[in-house]
């Protein structure tokens, strides 16, 4: 059975790895390149081999099992190497290992100037694996690992070049901060060890959906550790920090792993355990809320970055929001359908920005690009895609369908529905407005940088491709308000995840919000233009005011978070510590010698050396001695 | 007789190293590997002879004991045995010697002899310290392995190793006092109650003490396994020892000497003194937990690439306490995981210190200047990986250390645990500091750096090999150690 | 023969024993320190005389004669010294020889 072979996905990329370090000084460039694109190819290979055979011949339950062998066991506690393949982790399984082979692919032409070019396709390699391990892992420890390990490829990535120290400090903060978020995923997998014995990811959902009455303070407690988890990865509120400095990776590395995969971790762990946050509605409310509101503060902040990787980064903080909606309201298969789309449109943002920042030398800032469009037409063509699919652009992109999908059942959503669904639409309106502001300043008007190069053949393809499915990867699903009723997607999904908020009402109100939805965007889009092209003073003047001008600032970083943390923890840690640095207790001890060479200075000082002094010392203490002995 | 043997050979091997260092050419360095080579493969297999099986309803947990009179008007005996986790510790210990002796090949030039008499000296020490349980013995083993060590830092050290090396005398050689007294007391408190003087490990453990009285004497002997460990607050000693000893020194004190105490606390602190140690627990486990914090705190700032490491290891070192005082089966296995992966890592960071060191003739991390990447790859990734290995990365030895003491602890205490977790973070802010201050950056102009030779390659090479082997396959140590902490807990219940 | 009284002999030794010490503390030349050691040991000498009178033992005799061994050792022991003083500071002031001070 080929599914006999799924243990060989991640395997595939972890051999490229190995490979690659051990055997790195013997190979040449283009070896490397093989080796490395070519390991994930394979792996893309199988896994979408895999999934027409999920497709076809679905397994009898839904899920199919592959144990490799076991890590470890110890009393009571046994876990495994096992993987776990059903509808969620299939969709994850084929979104890291297509969009990964497309930016290996990407890469391999990218990064050909790069002095750290094997170091770079190791890790890339590294992180496939790692991602891979995430998603199929069929129990926690083997998914905390995977989680880990991405968070390191991560790091190396977003440092790959050392030499700068801001890369450096880039790095180390988006690890620090999503470490975080880990230590506290590890504290709720000892809560879930310690109370269900077991960290086996379905029979722990079993046993917690018996034992644990709805909104219990255990399943509470359990849900909001592993929420912050998912924050921390995903990078949401209060740790979304870390995101917009990760830009100083390299391009593709954002496009994988800060856009398409990586960050959406966190969506993917909170759908794999939803059983246990429906037990916390007190935390999945909190899940609504947080990503609601992440999405509304990154769409503003993103309103005002110059720099277009940080308006990408931004978008992907907003766009993960929504996924986050989805996941609290309990709209799963509309959160992992935003997530598989998010993942085609984001990275083709990102390559075709990678495109353009490489022609111009590393220009990352859009006032200073202009008139792209003719410059570069095929690139243009292909961040338009994106940026369409981005905007939810009505019927032609992906986009479109996977947040209509979220905002219909957003709605219908008991409780907050409408509220929430307002935050929605006015994030919808704020991306239209950012990402078409990127467009028409950077790819239209008049050109005031040169291009130096275009798209290479390998670039290329990852765009064409990822730009088609940008528009194409919607029709899987298309709303009943349309007429369509395809449902492809979130039937395949049913089988893992439970279906989201049914519509009270029926007639004409779906094909009403979608209508709303798609209004909103093309609304967006006219701002912009506008603003940004049409009339480009009004946006300036508009921003001149005090107030606006103060927002702005605000908005621009990030909402002053990093300035908060950087008073709050940072510079009080570094304080402390640099005071501390000699080791305050050591004080203790070195008072205690300093102590006794006093005492010895003292006493040493009655060594007067005078024969007849220690005469008279020994008869007073003869006196004394035998005073005492004699008196009562 | 194997067990005699096992500490016999080092000894040996020192005494002969001292007389081969007359010689010209690398004689005392090739007899002590030699020595240690033998010595493992002994080692090795009584673990292959002695196939352990949870599975043998009664099964003694010792594999082998040895029992000859030594001083039979006091009751004392060289009571020599061996149980999974001595064998664990004495397997550790010699693969860490053969490191060490690796690694200082071209580091010592002066008087190699003496140099190679007091290293498998300390090593003789620590095995006898694995594997004596006449109390008498054990103490006789622990200042064995203490004066040694002292020498090594004496005499081959770094700038201050005079001061280094008598504050790191000075704490031990008190707190042993305080053991030696406790151990006294309570083979004299056993003699009252059975009429028999007797220092026997399997005569003293079901000696029943006032509460008063248990508490005071297991003070004693946890002030020495305490300063050993160390654990804050008597941790100062260390990192002024780890810095100034040759790198062999520091890669056996942190690999080996620091585990003695964590040996100790495990084989006799609970067993010996039951109730007191759970009366005691409490007090434990937060000054383990402050420990790891603190620990962690204070290496962030250090500017010494072997200072920040030493305080690396008090950090580690808590989490073994922690488990330790959690006693329960999950923890008592991280500890024991977590006592190799910390040998196998903290001691391979030594190594990286001390070549850095050879080569460029400074610990300052700022004078490095970090971009040693550039210059020297395989050296920079080999330090990032134990850096990453020290952080705790799954798939790496010291996560499922950690993990596993976690999990345990627990179901102690939560809270405690919680805050525990928190160390990991902040091992994520010192060991990247560290990778970014040595080796990320530019170079400075002009600077000259050999990268790693076939000889550092091999030893580091094998010692990353062991760190990612334990990672992803801990279960035949855990098997091995199995029926000793089984048999430990049981003490401990009577 | 009248008795003398106990408290009498004793009240003398003590006498002398003070006498003895005050010579030891107040004088510097050495040989009259020593002269003063000689004077305390007699004092205590005395003392266990009229114990061993007193009691009717004769172990007061015979500690008697065990000091007055103890005494001639010392003085020759002590002359020797006195010597070695005056040959290596020229002079026989107890005060010059303080190289042992702390």
């Amino acid at each position: 059975m080929i599914y006999d072979a799924l243990w060989l996905v991640p395997l595939l990329p972890l051999i490229g790895f190995v490979c690659l370090t051990l055997l790195g000084g013997w190979l040449s460039r283009r070896a490397m390149a093989v080796l490395g694109v070519g390991s994930v190819a394979l792996a893309t290979a199988l896994a979408f081999t895999i999934g027409y055979t999920f497709l076809t011949r679905p397994p009898a339950t839904g899920h199919c099992t592959e144990v490799i062998g076991s890590w470890l066991a110890v009393g009571n506690l046994h876990v495994r190497f096992g993987l776990y393949l059903d509808a969620l982790a299939l969709v994850m399984m084929l979104v890291v290992t297509g969009v990964g082979l497309l930016i290996h692919l990407y890469s391999a032409t990218f990064m050909a100037a790069d002095s750290g070019y094997r170091r770079y396709f190791a890790y890339l390699n590294l992180f496939v694996a790692s991602m891979l391990m995430l998603v199929l892992a069929d129990n926690l420890l083997l998914l905390y690992l995977g989680w880990e390990m991405v968070g390191l490829c991560s790091y190396l990535l977003i440092g790959h070049d050392y030499a700068d120290p801001v890369n450096g400090r880039a790095a180390r903060k988006a690890f620090v901060v999503t470490r975080i978020g880990d230590a506290a995923l590890l504290v709720g997998l000892l809560l879930l060890l310690a109370h269900w014995g077991t960290l086996q990811i379905q029979p722990l959902l079993g046993l917690a959906a018996q034992g644990w009455a709805n909104g219990s303070a255990l399943a509470t407690v359990a849900a909001a550790l592993l929420l912050t988890g998912a924050v921390g990865k995903s990078a949401q509120l209060p740790l979304q920090v870390w995101l917009p400095d990760a830009m100083a990776g390299p391009t593709p590395v954002s496009a994988l792993i800060h856009a398409a995969t990586m960050v959406t971790a966190g969506v993917y762990l909170i759908a794999r355990l939803h059983t246990l946050f429906e037990l916390a509605p007190a935390v999945q409310h909190a899940v609504a809320a947080l990503g609601a509101l992440t999405l509304l503060l990154a769409s503003c902040s993103a309103l005002l970055q110059r720099d277009i990787k940080r308006i990408l980064a931004y978008s992907t903080i907003s766009q993960i929001g929504y996924m986050f909606l989805a996941l609290g309201v309990g709209a799963y298969a509309a959160a992992l359908f935003h997530l598989m789309t998010h993942a085609c449109f984001k990275a083709v943002l990102f390559l075709s920005a990678g495109v353009v920042i490489n022609a111009l030398d590393e220009e990352h800032d859009i006032y200073h690009m202009g008139g792209l469009g003719r410059q570069l037409p095929g690139t243009s063509l292909a961040f338009l895609t994106g940026a369409a699919s981005l905007a939810a652009l009505p019927l032609v992109s992906a986009g479109f369908y996977s947040k209509g999908l979220i905002l219909a059942q957003t709605w219908n959503a008991p409780g907050m529905g409408v509220w929430l669904w307002t935050g929605g639409i006015l994030g919808t309106l704020l991306t239209a407005i950012y990402i078409f502001r990127a467009f028409f300043v950077a790819f239209l008007g008049r050109p005031k940088s040169h291009a130096r190069c275009g798209a290479t053949a390998a670039e290329a393809v990852a765009l064409v491709v990822l730009a088609a499915l940008s528009v194409t990867a919607g029709f899987v699903e298309i709303p009943a308000g349309l007429g369509g009723g395809v449902q492809a997607f979130t039937g395949l999904v049913a089988s893992a995840l439970p279906p989201g908020p049914q519509p009270a009402h029926t007639g004409n109100l779906p094909a009403l919000l979608e209508l709303i939805a798609s209004l909103t965007a093309v609304a967006g889009v006219l701002t912009a233009y506008y603003f940004f092209r049409y009339r480009p003073p009004a946006a300036t003047a508009a921003g001149a005011h005090p107030i606006t001008a103060a927002v702005g600032r605000l908005w621009q970083s990030g909402w002053g978070f990093d300035w908060a943390y950087e008073r709050l923890f940072v510079r009080p840690l570094v304080m402390f510590t640099r005071a501390n640095r000699h080791d305050a207790v050591d004080a203790l001890f070195t008072g205690i010698a300093a102590g006794s060479r006093a005492l010895h200075r003292g006493l040493s000082r009655t060594q007067t050396g005078r024969v007849r002094w220690y005469a008279a010392g020994i008869a007073c203490g003869s006196f004394i001695l035998i005073a005492l002995m004699v008196l009562p | 007789m194997t067990l005699a043997w096992l500490i016999a050979i080092p000894l040996g091997g020192a005494v002969l190293a001292w007389l081969a260092g007359g010689f010209a050419g690398p004689w005392p360095r090739l007899i002590a590997l030699a020595a240690l080579a033998l010595d493992l493969a002994l080692a090795l297999s009584l673990c292959w002879n002695h196939p352990l099986s949870l599975a043998l309803p009664g099964n003694d947990s010792w594999l082998m004991r040895l029992d000859l009179p030594w001083i039979p008007r006091f009751g004392i005996s060289l009571l020599l045995a061996v149980d999974g986790l001595s064998l664990i510790l004495v397997l550790l210990t010699l693969v860490l010697g053969l490191v060490s002796v690796a690694a200082s090949w071209t580091e010592i030039r002066a008087r190699v002899g003496f140099f190679h008499f007091n290293l498998l000296a300390t090593l003789a020490g620590v095995i006898g310290v694995f594997l004596a349980l006449d109390l008498f013995l054990f103490f006789f083993f622990w200042e064995v392995m203490l004066i040694p060590m002292y020498f090594l830092i004496g005499i081959w050290g770094h700038e201050n190793r005079v001061y280094s090396t008598l504050k790191f005398f000075i704490f031990t050689q008190a707190s042993g006092l305080l053991m030696l007294l406790s151990i006294v007391a309570l083979a004299l408190v056993h003699q009252r109650q059975s009429g028999v003087l007797s220092f026997s490990y399997f005569d003293l453990l079901g000696t029943s003490l006032a509460p008063d009285s248990a508490l005071l004497l297991m003070l004693g002997f946890f002030l020495a396994f305490a300063v050993k460990l160390p654990m804050v607050p008597f941790h100062t000693w260390l990192p002024d020892a780890h810095t100034d000893a040759p790198s062999a020194g520091s890669v056996i004190l942190a690999g080996v000497l620091l585990k003695s105490g964590a040996y100790g606390l495990l084989r006799f602190i609970t067993p010996l003194f039951p109730e007191a140690a759970a009366q005691f627990t409490p007090v434990v486990m937060a000054l383990a937990v402050i420990g790891i914090l603190y620990g962690g705190l204070v290496a962030f700032a250090q500017s010494d690439f072997k200072r920040l490491v030493a305080y690396t290891s008090i950090s580690h070192m808590g989490f073994v306490l922690l488990g330790v005082f959690a006693w329960n089966e999950l923890a008592l296995q991280g500890v024991v995981v977590q006592i190799i992966a910390h040998g196998l890592s903290t001691g391979a960071l030594f190594i990286i210190a001390g070549a850095l060191q050879e080569r460029l003739h400074t610990r300052e991390l700022a004078r490095m200047g970090g971009g040693i990447w550039s210059l020297a790859p395989r050296l920079s990734a080999v330090g990032l990986f134990f850096a990453l290995a020290s952080l705790g990365l799954p798939g790496l030895a010291n996560f499922i250390g950690e993990f596993l003491v976690l999990a345990g602890a627990y179901q102690t205490s939560a809270g405690v645990t919680a805050v525990a977790a928190a160390g990991l973070v902040v091992a994520a802010i010192y060991a990247l500091w560290l990778v970014q201050q040595a080796f990320h950056g530019v170079a400075p102009q002009g600077l000259a750096l050999a990268d790693l030779d076939a000889r550092e390659m091999t030893v580091l090479g094998v010692m990353i090999g062991l760190v990612v082997w334990l990672g992803v396959n801990p279960q035949p140590v855990l098997n091995l150690a199995a029926p000793a902490l089984d048999g430990l807990q049981q003490l401990a219940n009577i | 023969m009248a008795e003398i009284p106990l408290t009498h002999g004793l009240l003398l030794a003590v006498i002398l024993f003070a006498l003895g010490l005050l010579t030891v503390l107040a004088r510097r030349n050495v040989v009259f320190i020593l002269m003063g050691i000689e004077i305390m040991l007699n004092a205590a000498g005395l003392a266990f005389v009229l114990g061993g009178a007193r009691w009717g033992a004769p172990d007061g005799q015979v500690l008697f004669i065990l000091i007055l061994a103890v005494a001639a050792a010392e003085v020759s022991v002590g002359l020797a010294l006195v010597l070695q003083l005056h040959h290596r500071f020229g002079s026989v002031d107890v005060d010059a020889a303080r190289q042992m001070r702390g």
